[in-house]
């Protein structure tokens, strides 16, 4: 008889995180949680309070002398190199030596008894400094000269003259998109252990534990292999622990190294916000020319971005940007560039999209522009200007789209969100003239996936079966709660077919899986389940080859049965199978590896095929707006999101719904401002607001489209989720417009800036009013 | 460096007895004095709610409290609220509703909603909404959070009827 019994927690199942249990019961270790061995030390920075000088002079000394001050560390101090660039240009000095290039840039670290006595010291530091003229704003850094930080790029197809000269309309405009902090929960820390000869191992909340260990090595001047960085978990990341956390690993192991002493480092929020990177802010310029039914003819655009006082990620974001100008729409003569523009503010670095989500807002301002100029429904623009199937499918980097499912997924949205009768109703209730107007519009998405870095698409997995038949499972991955252990874990379960309990998760650490990239671009699943996957087929192949030997059966009638293995006529436990194989030597370990496959990239033509494929999404939002304060609500919000085959529905849709809430924040109520003296003011959760409880859509509907299914071979056909969906709130940004062009019937693009906090909705109406 | 204080507490029903300075935190307290690690730290500065306790019945963030001024007090954290194998129903369902991502918002957010609802044992989404405005999550959206306050509330409201 056929039975169906079926695993616990296989694939394209819903599984709740692995660590949920230990998350509702306080169980669960964050890195402060780690027990503190006697005798530890804590350090803490101490920053410049000036937005850019020249140093005349650093005396230290009544922080030295500060009772419970075990020492200070300053770039003289620095055994290696006093660098932290994480792509290698040298421009990112750990420490200040001559010069303060922004407000909160470190200038010394102190190491004392407690942390609380560390931080008190700080304040006892003298610095004179000679202040010079500051930018703070991208496109100032443009008008006064300011270099860019790293080089730029242009993308280019057709010829933007010609489509210009042959298209009835023209505008051109300039948007503002502000930056966001990225408020993980839990801030930046590192804890520092020495040990015997170079050796140092630091635990932290890294994104990057790789580059975490190589900036180690080059700051302390000793080889990699030396260094070793743990992560267990993080309370959050979000791109902002991607390369930021390397200066508090570097302070914390130099400390550790110096004293043979435990040594942690962990700001408070204040100084996390002011000397980590957050998502780069752009001055968009848009130039678009279109016919009279809305279809572009061409686009020629920069977009400036302000990326701070080094280089960091900003190359690859800010040429992200411009690989998502297009969003899901066809340009027939373009020309793309991007200006990454050096600015006296903390370097602006990852942040989930990076730089997509800039450069899909400024594509859905033009949809608008052209809505507006021919007294259409944006959606329909929209529509008109859809990649098609197989002509029009050509991006502004020469890749073809291949795996279209825009037009079907906004259909389906359409219909299941009532979009036509609601627009109808929306239009009615505006043209009574009231003070509450409301506003309604469906975006889409589309997002491109794989690291634009190329050799960063590779990853590597480690999987054990001890001969009890249990497993442990490794990988380069790195979790900060979107879920990727239980993916993954879901997919060694599926190969051996065993209950996922039978598998333990362990830390990530630079000991079991050497050269890993960032836990980042989405791409954590497709990777790092790739390699795990790789690494269990080994593993199944010895197995099987050994069956065959031993019990003198073909490989066909050797079966993983859930829980069990057949072998011809035999049924064994898994247990038992691994125990008889251990018996005869069999090796049941594999590192397992992948890299994506089909991709390469030339910057310099700007051509080739960046992305592996490309994730959809569409929303719709309807708002209200007081159009006498300017405030506002979401009323509801439908999403359609195309994951793929699904690994998880039930953590993909949770990662559906904090990105759009994240992404709302971003558009909405998330500002920052810098004042006249180049200091940061929205520097803790106090001035910053990001989205509560009760500021998320009232009604909120979100859905996977359960029909989708990778047409690449991704693991499992599925696809990356931690991205894409940020950028499906654009429709409340785009609705906010729509409430607020209906005082001016609707005859005038509202040129919203992001975020349209309610101050900014309200200048817009009052403009518009005239 | 002040005199230090005789500080009696009574945490998750063991009570505790130190010398402490005066500007002791209480979230210090639990953490280094006490390794309850449960409460974290996310702004030092009562914004987020990482660090909610329940102090005498009253939901508090032990980041801008001193333990002195805690002195005498029955405090519960979120371990003192269920453990592994003894799930409080708010634990339950915030497992079983996926209310959690990174987790680092979670032992305050359920330690939260204990006191919510034996403030309103039936709360509506926007009570709920309004009642949980002191807790920030970055990472979910709220929306499994709430829908696991909501479905603790009917499992409690159930076993208390079924009780009665
Ligand atoms: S740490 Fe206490 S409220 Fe944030
Ligand atoms: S789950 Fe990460 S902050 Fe709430």
């Amino acid at each position: 008889m056929k039975q169906t019994v079926s695993i616990r927690g296989s694939a394209h199942t819903d599984l709740i995180h692995d660590s949920a249990i230990k998350h509702v019961s306080g169980g669960a270790d964050y890195c402060d949680d780690i027990a503190e061995p006697i005798g530890t030390l804590h350090a803490y920075f101490g920053t410049a309070k000036v937005a850019h000088a020249t140093i005349n002079s650093v005396d230290l000394s009544a922080v030295r002398a500060a009772p419970g001050v075990v020492g200070v560390l300053t770039a003289e101090d620095v055994p290696g190199v006093n660098d932290v660039s994480p792509t290698g240009r040298h421009d990112e000095p750990l420490f200040a030596t001559e010069k303060v290039e922004f407000w909160g840039q470190v200038l010394f670290a102190v190491v004392a008894e407690s942390r609380d006595i560390a931080r008190r010291a700080v304040e006892l530091a003298k610095i004179d400094y000679t202040p010079l003229d500051h930018v703070i704003e991208a496109d100032e850094a443009v008008a006064k000269g300011y270099p860019h930080v790293t080089p730029p790029m242009t993308l280019k197809r057709g010829d933007v003259a010609e489509g210009q000269a042959a298209a009835a309309h023209r505008i051109q405009g300039q948007m503002r998109i502000g930056g966001q902090d990225h408020m993980y929960l839990e801030g930046h820390i590192a804890f520092a252990m020495p040990g015997e000869d170079d050796d140092v191992i630091v635990h932290s909340s890294t994104q990057h534990p790789s580059e975490a260990q190589h900036m180690v090595a080059h700051v302390l001047g000793v080889p990699s292999n030396a260094v070793v960085v743990n992560v267990r978990r993080m309370g959050g990341g979000f791109g902002g622990k991607e390369s930021q956390m390397n200066q508090f690993c570097a302070v914390a192991a130099m400390a550790a190294k110096k004293w043979q002493r435990a040594v942690k480092i962990r700001p408070d929020r204040d100084q996390d916000m002011e000397t980590t990177g957050k998502r780069h802010d752009f001055v968009v310029d848009y130039d678009v020319a279109f016919d009279d039914e809305g279809q572009i003819q061409a686009v020629d655009n920069t977009f400036a971005a302000r990326c701070g006082w080094t280089s960091d990620l900003s190359g690859p974001v800010t040429d992200r940007a411009l690989f998502h100008a297009d969003n899901a729409y066809f340009y027939p003569h373009v020309k793309l560039q991007s200006r990454p523009m050096k600015t006296n503010t903390v370097s602006n670095t990852a942040f989930r999209g990076f730089g997509g989500p800039q450069g899909v807002v400024a594509a859905e301002r033009m949809m608008e522009e052209i809505a507006y100029k021919l007294g259409k429904d944006p959606l329909e623009v929209r529509k008109a200007n859809f990649y098609g199937d197989t002509d029009r499918n050509l991006t502004p980097y020469h890749q073809r789209v291949e795996d279209n499912v825009m037009p079907r997924l906004v259909e389906e949205l359409e219909q299941t969100s009532d979009y036509q009768a609601r627009r109808k109703a929306v239009l009615e209730h505006n043209a009574k003239g009231g003070i509450i107007r409301k506003g309604l519009s469906l975006t889409p998405v589309k997002f491109g996936i794989s690291f634009t870095a190329t050799w960063y698409n590779q990853a590597g997995a480690l999987v054990h079966i001890y001969n009890d038949g249990s497993i442990m499972l490794n990988h380069g991955g790195t979790e900060m709660g979107q879920g990727l252990n239980t993916k993954i874990a879901q997919v060694v379960a599926e190969a051996f077919q065993v209950d996922f309990d039978t598998i333990k998760i362990t830390k990530t650490t630079t000991e079991k899986v050497p050269n890993t990239s960032a836990t980042a671009a989405s791409s954590g699943t497709d990777l790092n389940g790739m390699a795990a996957l790789n690494a269990c087929e080994q593993i199944k192949e010895r197995l099987v080859r050994w069956a065959c030997d031993h019990f003198g059966v073909e490989a066909l009638l050797v079966e993983f049965a859930p829980n069990q293995v057949h072998v011809g006529d035999k049924t064994f436990t898994f247990g038992e199978f691994i125990k008889q194989a251990y018996m005869s030597r069999v090796q049941l370990w594999a590192a397992g590896f992948y890299k994506t496959p089909k991709i390469h990239w030339d910057r310099e033509k700007g051509q080739g095929r960046p992305f592996y494929y490309y994730a959809y999404g569409a929303a719709v939002a309807e708002v209200s707006v007081d159009t006498l304060t300017g405030e506002y609500t979401v009323d509801r919000a439908d999403v359609l999101h195309d994951v793929g085959k699904s690994l998880n529905p039930v953590l993909d849709k949770g990662q559906v719904e904090g990105a759009f809430v994240q992404g709302m924040g971003w558009l909405t109520t998330e500002e920052l401002k810098w004042d006249d003296k180049g200091q940061l003011r929205t520097h803790a959760p106090s001035t910053y607001k990001i989205p509560l409880a009760g500021d998320v859509p009232r009604e909120f509907n979100v859905n996977l489209a359960d029909w989708s299914e990778n047409r690449e071979l991704t693991i499992k056909r599925s696809k990356a989720v931690g991205e894409p969906p940020f950028m499906l709130p654009i429709c409340v940004f785009e609705a906010l417009g729509m409430a607020v062009a209906s005082v001016a019937d609707y005859t005038e693009c509202p040129r919203l800036d992001a975020p349209a906090t309610p101050e900014c909705v309200l200048m817009a109406v009052e403009r518009l009013r005239g | 460096m002040s005199k230090k204080m005789h500080i009696k507490l009574n945490v998750n029903g063991k009570d505790e007895e130190f010398l402490a300075e005066p500007r002791e935190l209480l979230i210090h307290t639990l953490r280094e004095r006490l390794n309850i690690t449960g409460p974290h730290i996310g702004c030092e500065t009562s914004h987020c709610g990482a660090c909610t306790v329940s102090i005498n019945g009253k939901s508090v963030k032990s980041c801008t409290m001193f333990a002195a001024q805690a002195n005498g007090a029955q405090i519960t954290t979120i371990e003192g609220i269920g453990g592994t194998d003894n799930l409080h129903p708010l634990q339950e369902a915030f497992k079983e509703h996926h209310g959690l991502q990174c987790g680092f918002c979670t032992s305050g957010m359920i330690t939260r909603a204990t006191k919510l609802l034996e403030e309103i044992p039936n709360p509506t989404e926007e009570e709920i909404r309004f009642g949980m405005a002191g807790n920030i999550c970055r990472c979910t959206g709220y929306q499994n959070i709430v829908k696991s306050i909501q479905a603790a509330a009917a499992e409690m409201n159930a076993a208390k009827e079924a009780a009665e």
